[in-house]
């Protein structure tokens, strides 16, 4: 056993670093902190920044343009991006669609569609929950009929994050009603520009627009847009599902958030002096830091245990890292409103280009608690993450 | 950054896992528990026979100078199967005084019978109102000629009475909570003038309250500096919380396998209770507290090594938060589990729940500890 990062990793570490304070947009980076949202465009600019560096897919296999780190090296990237902080590369496409399409698609597939996620050329939205199917989301009703050289798409999606900027959709469909609802579900993808989608807006109680109501009325599809085998659709959910096992804990995103608290709680008074002095919210706050220390640790395990012994199976532990990470960002948003008290209040209407400016920073603050209510419940939720980990841990 | 353990430590889990299932199932625990002093001088000397009362011990000293992980595998161990004999007081504490402050006459006095299993020690630290701060100390220990006498009150002194030495925390100056003018002595304990008060504790152990009354000690008798060896009783005490976390998530371990087996069997209206999502759910946050506990007892571990006294200090402190916290869950969740007989002396889960309880009130619980990594400025 042994906690030391080698000194390559140290090394590479720094390197990220220094690329970060090099090439974020500081205006990106302060939205960030302050929990602001950012416009499609600040997004986009940093993406291909990254890509441009060599690291947008950063653990895609090399022939797809991945950079063949080791675990240990994601591990470090991702600490180092989430705690800058910098924006996330978009999930939809490079940790989901993507490893789909080069693990399951045809190699026309691959070719058109992996560069063009890599650029964020095409940005990518989730078809999966439907208003009758969320945690038991192999009940979706979507339907895909073949007609000739096309398929025939009819239904709802909804929760669709971003739909409003995608220009492609990734959707489970059922393409055999008879079969057993795991058993005639399809991968289908198509642009959402095509004849009959509809994206509605769905406000949040944070009142921001992130997610989506999506709507298919016959849209046609292209046969090829079918991504492997027809009615293995919920084996390649499930793979991707699985995918995302040790990011999820976003243990640097809560680092950041706790050096943020600490800095406000530093300026802001209760009881005629800054509140950090205060022992009862300094006991709290050393209470989340120490259960952030115990994720991180729990994180470093899977991590060294997938370099050395490889990826394998769906590894239990991303249910641990999943329930005690949501627990924990949320935990970090509730010190925040503590620390700022009374101005928690004032209301500030979101714009998704970034025109929200105008308010002071702490009218993001109440937002934001609003908002990572959401991270107990998307990802499969926190009582899915306990099944599972019954199940496939305990063989209850 | 590696979390396994070598082939060697594998081989040492392996070996004291075999001994403690050949001989330490709990009907024989409770064999040993009547024995006199409480505890089984026939596994002791097993314990010795595998040379694991010798683990830590610089190779000099005929020990086998192993580290940390060893030490944490052994306790983990001893956790599991709820074993009463007095590792911690005697090869973790004693044997940690003797390492890091003994000069080589007190090793070669000591470090011997404690690894052929004939000596056991036992650490006089706690006062009446000292609770958990180290450098609280009322008993003194007088210069008289080349040596000291030592006068004062000790509690809940872990193997107290069965122990040949007891290792006493005895001011030489000043004031009561002052951080400097502590000692510590090597005390013999049958010298004259010490009176014991002896009886089990909650878990199951024994303990004895101390009464030193002008017991003479020769110059020989201190560990390192008697005029301030606070240092060293950190040092010490925080590698007896490393080594707690450790037994504590061997507990745990056995505490979770047990509450599964048992709600996997138990049957009520027709079907095995843990086909129940409200059990499920709670078992599975066992599980993730278990986790979160075996991470920050591996981190403990590892931070006992630091160079950094205080990063040393500090990172200990939060896993034994980290511990308390989720052995409390664990402990209290394993009773509500088992229903009933959860809450009998005849099943095993409530004597686990009884030492991991005990566990979070030995040097620090987590309120404690919570505060001084508060005061520390976090972790972050």
């Amino acid at each position: 056993m042994d906690l030391a990062f080698t000194k390559e990793e140290q090394a590479f570490r720094e390197e990220v670093r220094q690329f970060f304070r090099d090439n974020v947009p500081p205006d990106t980076r302060r939205k960030l902190v302050e929990g602001r949202r950012l416009s499609k465009d600040e997004m986009v600019t940093w993406w291909r920044i990254l890509n441009k560096k060599g690291w947008g897919v950063s653990h895609w296999p090399t022939q797809y343009g991945g950079t063949g780190w080791t675990s240990v090296q994601h591990y470090i990237f991702n600490e180092e991006l989430q705690s800058y902080p910098a924006p996330q590369p978009l999930a939809f496409g490079v940790s989901m669609v993507g490893p789909v399409i080069y693990t399951f698609g045809n190699e026309e597939q691959k070719k058109k569609y992996l560069p063009r996620i890599a650029n964020v050329d095409d940005w990518w939205c989730q078809g999966f929950s439907e208003p009758g199917s969320g945690s038991d989301l192999a009940s979706l009703k979507t339907k895909a009929e073949r007609k000739g050289d096309k398929w025939i798409i009819n239904g709802q999606k909804t929760w669709t994050t971003l739909a409003q900027h995608a220009d492609m959709i990734f959707c489970l469909c059922r393409t055999d009603a008879s079969a057993k609802k795991q058993m005639g579900i399809s991968f289908i993808v198509f642009s959402m520009k095509s004849k009959g989608v509809t994206v509605r807006p769905i406000q949040t109680i944070d009142g921001g627009h992130e997610v989506n109501e999506v709507f298919f009325d016959d849209v046609e599809v292209p046969i090829e847009n079918l991504i492997g085998e027809e009615n293995k659709g919920w084996d390649y959910a499930k793979f991707l599902l699985g995918n995302e096992r040790t990011g999820i804990a976003r243990v640097g995103v809560s680092k950041e958030r706790l050096r943020r608290i600490k800095e406000l709680a530093g300026k802001v008074e209760s009881g005629g002096k800054p509140i950090i002095q205060d022992s009862a919210f300094r006991d709290k706050l050393a209470a989340c830091e120490i259960e952030l220390k115990a994720l991180e640790l729990t994180q470093l395990r899977v991590v060294a245990d997938e370099g050395k012994h490889g990826k394998g199976k769906p590894n239990p532990a991303s249910s641990v890292l999943k329930i005690k990470g949501s627990e924990i960002q949320q935990t970090t948003t509730e010190l925040l409103m503590e620390v700022i008290g009374p101005f928690a209040a004032p209301y500030d209407v979101h714009g998704d280009d970034g025109s929200n400016e105008a308010m002071d920073w702490t009218a993001q603050i109440a937002p934001s608690y609003f908002n990572n209510r959401k991270v107990s419940i998307y990802g499969g939720s926190n009582e899915i993450q306990r099944n599972i980990i019954a199940k496939a841990v305990l063989g209850l | 950054m590696d979390f396994d353990l070598t082939e060697e430590q594998r081989l040492l889990k392996d070996s004291v896992d075999g001994l403690l299932t050949d001989s330490y199932d709990f009907e024989q625990r409770k064999k040993y528990m009547k024995e006199k002093g409480g505890w089984s001088k026939a596994v002791w000397g097993k314990l010795a026979e595998q040379g694991l009362l010798g683990l830590p011990f610089a190779e000099a000293d005929g020990g086998f100078g192993a580290g940390g992980v060893e030490t944490m595998i052994v306790m983990e161990a001893l956790g599991k199967a709820l074993v009463l004999e007095p590792y911690l007081a005697t090869v973790v504490i004693g044997g940690g005084f003797l390492r890091h402050g003994g000069s080589d006459a007190q090793k070669a006095a000591h470090v011997p019978g404690i690894i052929d299993g004939s000596k056991t020690f036992a650490f006089a630290q706690v006062e009446k109102n000292s609770r958990y701060d180290l450098f609280d100390v009322s008993t003194t220990a007088k210069k008289k000629g080349e040596g000291y006498v030592i006068d004062g009150e000790k509690f809940v002194v872990l193997n107290g009475e069965n122990a040949d030495t007891l290792i006493v925390t005895a001011r030489t100056k000043g004031d009561r909570r002052d951080k400097t003018g502590v000692g510590v002595f090597l005390v013999p304990a049958n010298a004259k003038g010490i009176a014991k008060k002896s009886y089990p504790t909650q878990d199951g152990l024994h303990a004895a309250d101390i009464t030193f009354t002008g017991v003479e000690v020769g110059s020989d008798a201190a560990l390192g500096n008697p005029e301030d060896a606070l240092v060293l009783i950190e040092r010490v005490v925080d590698e007896a919380r490393v080594a707690l976390c450790a037994e504590a998530v061997g507990l745990m371990d056995e505490s979770l396998k047990t509450t599964v087996e048992y709600i996997k069997t138990r049957k009520q209206f027709g079907v095995a209770i843990g086909s129940f999502q409200s059990l499920q759910h709670r078992a599975s946050d066992m599980f993730v507290a278990a986790e979160q506990a075996r991470s920050m007892s591996m981190f403990a571990t590892m931070a006992n090594d630091f160079e950094d006294a205080k990063e040393r200090s500090n990172a200990i402190a939060a896993a034994k938060v980290q511990i308390g916290k989720s052995l409390k869950f664990v402990g209290q969740q394993s009773i509500q589990l088992h229903g009933g007989i959860g809450m009998t002396m005849e099943a095993k889960i409530g004597h686990y729940f009884k030492r991991l309880t005990m566990i979070e009130n030995t040097f620090g619980d987590t309120e404690y500890h919570q505060r001084r990594v508060a005061d520390a400025g976090g972790l972050i």
